[in-house]
């Protein structure tokens, strides 16, 4: 069941214990007493063995929970950043003695300052530290240093993308995982050109879990270096015969952004068509299949996704919107509409119907369906019909009349997301018949 | 594309806040300010969209939130998301989040930090929507906890050890045992080193 309605998660209060863990105190024990060193012989003689000696060293460094602990009980902001700036020059210190053990805590403890809005970029050098370490848990806040605290346009970055090559090509595809996600945040466009071979051989794998994100990869890397794009091509081949629905979700994204980017490619694709309605066709009748299901409807953000293809491989193309019209109708008609995900995929089929060359009979359902929207006491369904009326304004002037007394309603609603979408669905051409509308109405 | 996933609670304190964009630290805390500001100005029950802020790209970005009982959360997309599909995203994360930490509520995001990051990374990449099967993204995050746990298992032994030696009662050992007429010597143990 997924409580859409209901819109509630259970968030209240809980006890937190304030006493430190076993495995805190353990920690710290081990820091004191590390060297197992013998005694001097003048203690020897004591019948006590001593087995190990205190030795000075710096305490250990506080763990995240710990800071976030004691930053909590300050109670003005002058309090906090004290606080943080002790904690800040603690940090620095402990990177200058290169200590391995703690360089974890320290980053991750840098990482929440970070989001608190105080300076961490004393901290960079050390997320590309942790990426190389061999431990995953290193890498891990490694990476989200790196996506956090790193961009661009720092020559830092430049020197992530040995480690990375090194990660993408990891025994173990959590590591190669991480690689991608961060390559794919951030990744510059140098980093990209290096690495893109790399991201093409781990499009082509089995192994859905990397595939699905080399395809998200793959996107940023085309956006950074559009150059590349070709090379994807191969790759791109049987992504559509994939079983994995998160495979197919970003497969088809990344389909999407290179027909946006390229009238060949755009041309090129245009014989999945058929594919993408089987696909479609096959989550629309394939009846309960509880995985995928979101309140009765079966991944209705694929559906959403293949709509928005098909779209654009429609327009303006004869052969493709006649292929998508029969599948088309079916969704507008079939789709049900008492939760949100069935709306939102309505939604996405009206603006496609209306964008290709759909016959007149489709256009007339899309909308009605976006008039039966404007009626929806959902706000946010009215929002999204306003803002589709006015891209279809213009080109179904006749059609959008038929809701015109709906739309001079909107006008009157006091909240202003919708008065400013229905104002604008008010175009230069029929704003004299709006305001008569108006008047008739007083 | 997202531009911009945040969490914050009543009072504007940010518990999450990921840039898919590049901005300087000063322009993600006014980016943050002003979000706060604009979302919390909303009545409950008014649509879930807004135009985006100056700040943060005018009026191709719309902020699309959601309120859970102290936090909103807030995801800033361009036109090429699907609004109310974006919305369904918001409930997939929180969800999600409700899984991992067991009814979930605004302190577990805000220790575990970290941990949410994680799950959003499951989630959502490069500013685009990655995976959207919850138990799918629930089974890959308790699949990477479980590596960095036996890690840690592996790097915490010897800390155990050296405590747990450290708090052991050794007697002391003798260096001669005499029991009537058998002397045995006990050999020089080594020190500990």
């Amino acid at each position: 069941m997924f409580p859409f309605e209901s819109g509630h998660v259970r968030l209240g209060r809980r006890y937190f214990p304030s006493s430190p863990s076993r495995s805190a105190e353990a920690g710290r024990a081990a820091i004191l007493n590390v060297s197992l060193v013998p005694l001097s012989a003048a203690k020897r003689d004591d019948s006590r063995v001593v087995l190990v000696s205190p030795r000075l060293r710096m305490p250990a460094p506080i763990r995240l929970r710990e800071l976030i602990r004691t930053i909590r009980t300050a109670r003005t902001q002058a309090e906090e950043r004290e606080m943080i700036q002790k904690e800040c020059a603690a940090i620095r210190s402990s990177f200058r003695e290169e200590d391995n053990t703690y360089r974890c805590r320290n980053v991750a403890k840098l990482l929440y300052m970070h989001m608190l809005g105080y300076p961490a970029h004393f901290g960079q050098l050390e997320c590309l530290k942790l990426i190389a370490s061999q431990k995953f848990t290193d890498k891990r806040i490694g990476y989200l240093g790196a996506m956090l605290l790193l961009d661009e346009r720092q020559d830092v970055h430049l020197l992530m993308t040995n480690c990375i090559k090194n990660d993408l090509n990891h025994s173990t595809q959590y590591v190669q995982g991480l690689a991608l996600c961060t390559l794919g945040c951030m990744g510059s466009s140098e980093m990209c050109r290096d690495l893109a071979g790399e991201v093409e051989k781990l499009l082509k794998t089995s192994n859905s879990y990397l595939r699905k994100k080399a395809a998200l990869c793959a996107v940023h890397v085309i956006r950074k270096v559009p150059e590349l794009m070709e090379m994807f091509l191969p790759a791109t081949k049987n992504l559509l015969s994939e079983k994995n629905h998160g495979v197919l979700h970003t497969s088809v994204v990344l389909l999407t952004e290179m027909c946006e980017r390229s009238p060949d490619m755009l041309s090129h694709f245009r014989k999945l068509v058929p594919q993408l309605v089987r696909i479609l066709k096959n989550l629309i009748m394939s009846g309960y299949s509880p995985e995928h299901d979101v309140s009765g409807i079966s991944d209705p953000f694929l559906q959403v996704r293949i709509l928005r293809l098909l779209r654009i491989l429609g327009k303006g193309d004869d052969d493709s919107s006649e292929a998508m019209n029969d599948i088309l109708a079916q969704v507008a008609t079939n789709t049900e509409t008492s939760k949100n995900v069935g709306n939102a995929i309505l939604y996405e089929t009206v603006l496609t119907i209306m964008d290709i060359k759909s016959e007149s009979g489709l256009r007339v359902l899309a909308i009605n369906i976006l008039g039966r929207f404007l009626l929806n006491n959902d706000k946010n369904i009215r929002y999204v019909a306003l803002t589709s009326l006015l891209k279809t304004v213009q080109t179904d002037h006749n059609a959008v009349q038929r809701h015109r007394s709906t739309i001079v309603d909107c006008l009157k609603d006091l909240d202003v997301s919708i008065k400013r979408s229905a104002t604008q669905s008010v175009s230069g051409e029929n704003i004299c018949e709006f305001v008569l509308c108006i008047y008739s109405h007083q | 594309m997202i531009k911009a996933i945040l969490i914050f609670n009543n009072h504007g304190k940010p518990r999450l806040s990921k840039f898919y964009e590049h901005y300087t630290e000063d322009m993600e805390q006014q980016i943050i300010r002003e979000t706060f500001h604009l979302v919390s100005k909303r009545d409950e029950n008014v649509c879930n969209f807004l135009e985006g802020g100056l700040l943060i790209g005018g009026s191709d970005n719309k902020l699309i939130y959601r309120h859970y009982a102290t936090l909103y959360f807030v995801f800033c997309v361009d036109s090429s998301e699907s609004e109310l599909g974006i919305l369904d995203l918001i409930q997939v994360f929180v969800e999600t989040l409700d899984k991992c930490f067991e009814n979930v509520c605004e302190l577990d995001l805000i220790f575990h930090m970290d941990k949410v990051h994680n799950i959003l990374a499951e989630m959502v990449m490069g500013g685009m929507v990655l995976e959207t099967n919850m138990n799918e993204i629930i089974t890959q995050v308790d699949a990477q906890n479980k590596m960095e746990k036996s890690e840690a298992g592996i790097a915490g032994a010897p800390a155990r050890a050296v405590s747990a030696v450290k708090n052991m009662n050794l007697p002391e050992i003798p260096r001669n045992i005499n029991i009537g007429d058998i002397s045995i010597k006990v050999p020089n143990l080594p020190s500990f080193k």
